[in-house]
C-alpha cells in the first residue's frame, strides 16, 4: 500500500462532510465573517504570543502550513485547536488579521463529528456543557463538574471534593440545575440551526 | 441611565458576589437594569466547538429577547466577559456576513424570533460604568476611599480581545480599570500582566496547562507586591481563586493572592458593608489586605491550604516576603 493511498483510507467518513472542498475551504465556508485563513504568511506571532503554545502539538503556524499542504488527516489528529485557550491574543496581533481563534473553534467542531480521541477529555468537556445547555437553557455547573471531574480526573478528586464543598458551603454552586421557561422554543432554534451546519 | 441586562449563568452560581455588588451599587450609580425575560446560556467556550451555527443561533436568542425589549434603550449590558464576548461576536458578525445574518435568523425563525442586526448594542459593565457613569460620579459617592489598599488591576482576555465592536483603546494594555480603581482611592500598580489569559477551561481539561498560566499571574501580583488582583470576568475569579490552591500544590509554592471583583471594591469606597457585597464566598482569604483598609469580614473563608509534599516540582526560591517564583 503507498503512502498516498493510505492517507486515502485513513480520511475515513469526515471527507464526505468536506462535500469535494480542501478543509481551508470547508472552514472558511463554516466560520462567520471572512477568516482570511488563506492569508497566512507563516510569521509565527501567533506561536510566539500563545500562552498554551508549549502543550500544542503544532503552533497555528504549522498548523496553516500543513493546511495549505493538504496534511489534512494530520490537521485534525493535532490536538493544537483543543490548547486553545481563547485569549485572543494571536487574533489581535496577526498582521494578517487572520481570525485565528475563530479558526481553531470551527476545526473543533469537525474534530467532535469525527470523534477524534486525543481531543478526549476537552470534547467531553464541552458536549457535557452543552447537553445541560441543551436542556435545561442554562449551564450547570454541579452536574458539569460532578460528571466530568468522575470520567476524567480520578486522581485529582480529593481536590475535587474540596473544591466543590467550598464551592456549596460558600454558596456559589447549585445542586440543582436552573431551566428556562421557553425551553421548548429555544430547543427548535438549536435543532433548526444544526439541520443548517450540516447542510454548509 | 436604564440598561438591557444580561447577567449570565455564572452570575446566579459562581459569580453570585460579582451580581450581588452590581446590584448593591445600582442605585448609586444612577442604572437601572432590566433583567432580560428568560435569557439562556451564552454557550461560554464550548458550544461554538460542537456547533458553529448552534452556538451563535444560541446567543441569537438572547439579542431577539434584547431587541424585543429595546424600547427604553437599546444598550445590553453584559458584566461577564465570555457572555460579553459572544453576544458582541453574534452581534458583530450578523452585521458583517450578510449569508451567516440569513442562517441565523432562519434558525430563530424556528422559534418564532428575528433578530434585526445594529438594533442592540453590547456593552461590557466595565465600559458602561466608565464610560456613561463616568469617573466624577463615582469620586462623588466615595465616602471610604480605599487609601492604603495597593491592587493589581486584571482584565483577562474577551473584554478587551478581539473587541470586535471597539469599545476598547487597547487590546493588551488598557488602562480604564486602573483609572477607576485610583479614583476610589486605591494604590494601582502598574501591572504588566493584565490582560494575560487565567487559562479559561483549561483547569477541567488539562491542569498542568491551567495551573502554570495562573502560577505566572500571582507570581507577579506577589512580586510587584500588589494586596489583591481586582478583576470583572467570572471565569478569570474562579480560575485564580478556586484554583489557587492546586497551582500551589501542583508548583510547591504558598501564593496567597486574593482576587475580588471591581464592582466589589467600588461598593467598599462607597461604604457597603462587605456582606452586602458577597465578599466572604472567596476561598484565598481577601481579610489580610482589607484589613488595610478597616474593612471587617464576617465570613470566614474556605479553609484550603494543603499539606505541602515534598515530591513537588522544586522552584529556585527568591528573596522576598512571599518567597517562591522564578
Amino acid at each position: 500500500m503507498t503512502v498516498a493511498s493510505e492517507r486515502k483510507t485513513k480520511k475515513g467518513p469526515w471527507i464526505d462532510q468536506l462535500k469535494g472542498r480542501s478543509l481551508i475551504e470547508w472552514v472558511e465556508a463554516r466560520t462567520p465573517g471572512d477568516s482570511r485563513l488563506e492569508m497566512c504568511i507563516q510569521c509565527g506571532t501567533c506561536g510566539g504570543s500563545c500562552p498554551s503554545g508549549q502543550d500544542m502539538d503544532h503552533t497555528p503556524r504549522q498548523l496553516f502550513a500543513m493546511l495549505r499542504a493538504e496534511l489534512e488527516e494530520e490537521v485534525l489528529d493535532s490536538n493544537t485547536p483543543w490548547f486553545c485557550v481563547s485569549c485572543y491574543l494571536c487574533t489581535v496581533r496577526c498582521p494578517q488579521d487572520i481570525k485565528i481563534t475563530d479558526i481553531m473553534y470551527t476545526l473543533k467542531t469537525l474534530a467532535v463529528a469525527e470523534n477524534k480521541s486525543h481531543a478526549n477529555t476537552a470534547r467531553d468537556f464541552s458536549e457535557t456543557f452543552i447537553g445541560y445547555v441543551e436542556r435545561f437553557g442554562r449551564s450547570f455547573e454541579f452536574g458539569l463538574a460532578t460528571r466530568h471531574s468522575l470520567a476524567h480526573m480520578p486522581t485529582s478528586i480529593p481536590g475535587v471534593v474540596e473544591l466543590g464543598l467550598g464551592m456549596l458551603t460558600k454558596g456559589r454552586m447549585d445542586m440543582t440545575p436552573h431551566k428556562i421557561e421557553n425551553l421548548g422554543q429555544l430547543q427548535k432554534i438549536l435543532s433548526r440551526a444544526k439541520e443548517l451546519e450540516a447542510k454548509l | 441611565m436604564k440598561y438591557l441586562f444580561y447577567p449570565g449563568c455564572s452570575m446566579e452560581r459562581s459569580a453570585v458576589p460579582y451580581l450581588k455588588s452590581l446590584k448593591a451599587i445600582e442605585e448609586k450609580l444612577s442604572m437601572e437594569l432590566l433583567e432580560l425575560e428568560d435569557w439562556n446560556c451564552c454557550g461560554a467556550t464550548e458550544y461554538s466547538a460542537v456547533n458553529r451555527t448552534a452556538s451563535h443561533a444560541l446567543v441569537g436568542r438572547n439579542l431577539a429577547i434584547a431587541e424585543s425589549m429595546a424600547t427604553d434603550t437599546n444598550v445590553l449590558m453584559a458584566p461577564c466577559s465570555a457572555c460579553y464576548l459572544n453576544l458582541a461576536k453574534t452581534y458583530h458578525y450578523m452585521e458583517e456576513d450578510e449569508i451567516f445574518r440569513g442562517r441565523i435568523n432562519e434558525a430563530l425563525s424556528a422559534g418564532e424570533m428575528q433578530y434585526t442586526p445594529g438594533s442592540i448594542d453590547v456593552r461590557h459593565a466595565l465600559d458602561i460604568i466608565y464610560n456613561d457613569i463616568g469617573l466624577e460620579k463615582i469620586r462623588e459617592s466615595v465616602v471610604k476611599p480605599l487609601r492604603g489598599l495597593r491592587v493589581a488591576a486584571y482584565y483577562g482576555c474577551m473584554i478587551v480581545r478581539p473587541d470586535v465592536n471597539h469599545h476598547f483603546d487597547n487590546p493588551e494594555y488598557p488602562n480604564v480599570l486602573e483609572e477607576l480603581l485610583e479614583a476610589l482611592g486605591a494604590e494601582v500598580i502598574d501591572f504588566p500582566m493584565k490582560t494575560h489569559c487565567c487559562s479559561g477551561h483549561m483547569t477541567q481539561i488539562s491542569g498542568e496547562t491551567a495551573y502554570e498560566l495562573i502560577r505566572r499571574l500571582v507570581y507577579g501580583a506577589t512580586r510587584y507586591e500588589a494586596d489583591m488582583l481586582v478583576t470583572l470576568c467570572p471565569m478569570c475569579q474562579l480560575n485564580i481563586d478556586a484554583y489557587q490552591a492546586e497551582a500551589n500544590r501542583f508548583f510547591n509554592t504558598d501564593y496567597e493572592m486574593p482576587i475580588l471583583y471591581f464592582t466589589q471594591l467600588i461598593g467598599l469606597a462607597f461604604g457597603y458593608d462587605a456582606k452586602e457585597l458577597g465578599i466572604g464566598q472567596e476561598f484565598v482569604d481577601p481579610r489580610p489586605a482589607l484589613a488595610k483598609i478597616d474593612v471587617d469580614v464576617d465570613e470566614k473563608p474556605v479553609p484550603t491550604k494543603r499539606a505541602k509534599k515534598d515530591e513537588g516540582l522544586p522552584m529556585p526560591q527568591m528573596p522576598g516576603k512571599n518567597g517562591g517564583g522564578n
